[in-house]
């Protein structure tokens, strides 16, 4: 098999025609456009339907529509836009409608700039819509997993009937990597809940209005049980050094790259500092944090928002082990050195909390 | 006149096929709908049913039902249904469509759902010629929460968000939607009616079969828009709305035909199948690479940075070389600029190369920087540690750049390629230099690379070139580094 070296935003349009997607609606903005524009490139090619919308309200919308029609259909964008995505994003999951949105990161708030940062965390992990719900968030951190992680987001968008989010920065998307294709192509069945014009489906009903509050009490307990299975079987996390790590550092997405690095360093010089990547955002891999709890001394956060995954973290660990923060805005990286710096300063501080507790 | 009669009795009477026969879906009542007696959206409904019904497309038929009073149309279709969120029934309907173009489409909208919240998704469907049928039924007022002031209302028309009447300075004049679409090009046919008495109840009927008949026939995008009545936020009886239909509504909404070009509409096209090698369109199919034990004996790690104008093919170079990499069987990562530099006419790339996997694309120290232009130099010149190499495009440093612990290669480059054949191929001797001076990747496969990347024969021989002369200029015996005065 061949690895090709390719652009992480063009290579989720090659994943999704892979995975079956035959239908493609979105709205340019930086740094998500390269996908918008593989996928008009692609689509029409495969048999597929591309179509620039008006605006993101309207893109969002085409997706539920070809998503009610059955038909694997996905997205692209960045901050601003998943913003105006939100009402679509939250009837989809209401109607329980499977589509994928590639949410490649960008600074805000407002219009803040195009380089990358991670603060769309809050409004996709946590479901920016309104109402009870949730969407399954995948953070790749590799052009392989831009790929992998594309062709697992339309599985899981079927399996569980709801909109799953790619969530990747502006690194990952821009930067090319070699990347291995999957060998399988999915030719995915028409659902038997979709509308498609036919004898067969004329009875099915997309919506997401229920006017009795004890249906809709019991429609949002049904979601929930999805979600809830999603914990269970869909969470996933890397984890690198972690087995006799002091320090976990904890990234997803470009920080988890340079994460990777740091840990290496600190390695070297004798340091017990592990990693731990959460590829999942929801469901969020909590029990790797309480298994990795046992042993760790302490957590180091890091991320390119003002602490919008750290939340997430805390309530994993709930108040077992201290958790520090590294943060970096506004479209700024947190550099290796800055991170190793940071490092070297907690494992000084555990070594003299430590003597402290000796001592006492 | 007894026509209209008799055709008015059947839209009144009979049930269609289309409608169930109960309303399972309800909560209670399944006998009765779930409007007002009087209501419009119940005449209008049995329209759109028996349409559906003379066409024999009840199968095909796929209703969008908007948010207003009519969202419940789902109880009443026996055809697919999906319930769209507020306005936005033309994007749902257009992607229905273009996902299954043997079904009929029909968007079911009310005049604040088509006219204001949902006002950009009708104008865009419209204009892109969407082969789908819109039923606007525009009873001037939001009825659903309760009688607010719509884009259709009335001048000194009251609602409850108009308390003294609508008034032309604060709330703007009654939004003529059906003129405003007729402006466009790609619709085919656009018609107000009313159903303010038996005759226009007929013609209404006549105009809601045919926006849904040229859909049949692939003609393109139709609107009905129906001027309708509700008795209970009007406050009048169901005799006396449909006389102020008649009497009142029809002076700001003149009824008629607005477009009509169904005579020169072609057939919408069906989309073409899909191809039998989507891995050949979309080029990842297997490709020959020179095989890794070639080359790459030692352990590599080389970082680089690349920076100079846009259009100095700076990102190109990086490719290349990652391109040539991988083809040693080597890891690679490409990461280029693309912030607000770009804008300013500046871009640099990241390039990583290893035979070890790569942790970060970063490169923040650089074995080797290639500065294609001066600010490029400065910008990085301190982030390269000591017995790293600098390629400089410029035949001195600038006298501040005085770091002892650095190689440096510094030519004129561009004017080098310029002599060669193309300026434009400073690049690839800046490259040639680079490959030969850290012996990162056999020259064979940068070889590969390029003939993988640039198509051109022209090109391939003048880069060629350019590669060979900058390992020349490379192997050229090494000087005092040479600093501008
Ligand atoms: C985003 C959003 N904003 C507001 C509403 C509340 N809302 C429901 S129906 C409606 C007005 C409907 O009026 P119209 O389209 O004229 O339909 P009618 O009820 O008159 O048939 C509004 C504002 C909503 N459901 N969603
Ligand atoms: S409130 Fe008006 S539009 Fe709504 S059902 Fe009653 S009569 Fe019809």
């Amino acid at each position: 098999m061949s690895r090709h070296l390719i652009k992480g935003n063009e290579a989720i349009v090659k994943a999704a025609v892979l995975a079956g997607c035959r239908g493609f609606y979105g709205y340019p903005i930086t740094p998500a456009s390269e996908i918008t524009e593989a996928a008009a490139k692609y689509m029409p090619q495969v048999g597929g339907v591309f179509l620039q919308a008006e605006s993101e309200v309207a893109a969002i919308n085409m997706l539920y529509g070809a998503s009610a029609a059955g038909v694997r259909v996905m997205t692209a964008s960045s901050g601003p836009g998943i913003s105006l995505m939100q009402e679509g994003i939250s009837y989809m999951a209401g109607a329980e409608l499977p589509c994928v949105v590639a949410d490649i990161t960008r600074a805000g708030p407002g219009l803040g700039n195009i380089t990358s940062e991670q603060s769309d965390y809050h409004q996709v992990v946590k479901g920016g819509g309104h109402g009870n719900y949730r969407t399954l968030v995948l953070a790749p951190h590799s052009v392989q997993e831009m790929v992998d992680l594309t062709v697992l987001a339309f599985d899981l968008a079927d399996r569980y009937r709801n909109p799953v989010v790619l969530m990747a920065d502006g690194f990952i998307g821009q930067m090319m990597e070699p990347v291995e294709f999957p060998q399988a192509v999915t030719e995915p069945a028409l659902p038997r809940w979709a509308v498609a014009g036919t004898e067969a489906t004329r009875t099915n009903l997309i919506s997401s209005i229920f006017l009795d509050n004890d249906k809709l009490e019991a429609h949002i307990r049904h979601l929930e049980a999805k979600y809830e299975m999603a914990r269970r079987h869909e969470t996933r996390a890397e984890e690198l050094y972690t087995e006799d790590a002091e320090v976990v550092l904890v990234g997803y997405g470009i920080v988890a790259r340079i994460l990777k690095a740091v840990a290496a360093e600190a390695r070297a010089d004798g340091l017990r500092v592990g990693v731990l990547r959460p590829i999942t955002l929801f469901p969020f891999p909590t029990a790797d944090f309480v298994r990795i709890a046992t042993r760790a001394k302490v957590f180091v956060v890091v991320e390119m928002s003002n602490g919008q995954m750290l939340e997430d973290v805390r309530l994993a660990l709930n108040g077992t082990r201290p958790v520090e923060f590294l943060s970096r805005v506004g479209g700024n990286v947190p550099s290796h050195h800055e991170v190793l710096a940071f490092v070297q300063k907690q494992v000084q501080l555990s070594a003299q909390s430590e003597e402290v507790v000796h001592v006492g | 006149m007894s026509d209209d009669l008799e055709m008015q009795y059947e839209v009144a009477r009979s049930r269609p096929e289309a409608f169930y026969e109960r309303f399972d879906r309800k909560d209670e009542l399944q006998h009765q709908t779930h409007y007002c007696p009087g209501c419009g959206h119940g005449i209008i409904h049995k329209m759109v049913a028996q349409a559906i019904d003379e066409l024999g497309i009840q199968n095909r038929t796929i209703l969008i039902s908007p948010v207003g009073c009519s969202v419940f149309a789902y109880y009443y279709f026996d055809v697919g249904n999906v319930q769209a969120a507020h306005g936005r029934a033309p994007a749902v309907a257009t992607a229905v469509k273009r996902s299954r173009s043997q079904s009929i489409v029909i968007s079911y909208q009310g005049d604040g759902d088509l006219s204001a919240i949902g006002s950009a998704e009708i104008l865009h469907a419209a204009n892109r010629g969407e082969n789908i049928s819109v039923i606007f039924v525009n009873n001037a007022i939001y009825s659903m929460t309760g009688g607010q002031v719509a884009p259709t209302t009335l001048l000194g028309q009251r609602s409850t968000t108009t308390p003294e009447g609508r008034s032309a300075e604060r709330e703007g004049y009654p939004l003529r939607v059906s003129e405003l679409l007729g402006a466009l090009e790609a619709p085919v046919y656009i018609e107000r009616v009313g159903i303010g008495d038996n005759k226009q109840i007929a013609q209404a009927y006549r105009a809601v079969r045919k926006a849904i008949e040229n859909q049949v026939r692939g003609l393109g995008f139709s609107l009905v828009e129906i001027l309708s009545t509700c008795p209970t936020i009007w406050k009048m009886s169901p005799v006396e709305s449909q006389r102020w239909v008649h009497d009142v509504m029809e002076k700001t909404f003149p009824l008629g035909l607005i477009r009509e070009r169904t005579k020169d509409a072609q057939p919408h096209e069906t989309p073409a199948p899909a191809p039998a090698d989507l891995r050949k369109v979309l080029g990842i199919a297997d490709q020959a690479r020179i095989v890794p034990h070639q080359v790459a004996k030692s352990a590599t790690n080389l970082q680089v940075r690349v920076a100079g104008f846009g259009g100095q093919g700076v990102l190109l170079l990086g490719e290349i070389l990652a391109e040539a990499g991988l083809n040693a069987g080597l890891e690679v990562s490409w990461l280029p600029s693309y912030g607000p530099e770009m804008r300013s006419g500046t871009s640099n790339c990241h390039v990583r190369i290893s035979s070890e996997p790569i942790d970060s694309p970063l490169v923040t120290r650089p074995d080797v920087l290639v500065a294609m232009n001066e600010p490029s130099l400065h910008k990085f010149y301190e982030s390269v540690p000591p017995g790293g190499w600098v390629l400089y495009n410029r035949d001195a440093m600038p006298g501040e750049c005085k770091r002892t612990d650095l190689n440096v290669l510094a030519r004129p480059f561009t004017q080098i390629a310029k002599d060669l054949g193309d300026a434009r191929t400073g690049n690839m001797i800046m490259l040639g230099a680079l490959i030969e001076c850290t012996g990162a990747v056999p020259w064979q496969s940068v070889d590969a690379a390029l003939r993988q990347m640039i198509k051109s024969e022209k090109w391939l021989e003048l880069d060629r070139r350019a590669l060979a002369r900058g390992r020349e200029l490379m192997r050229e015996p090494v000087e005092e580094a040479v600093h501008e005065g």
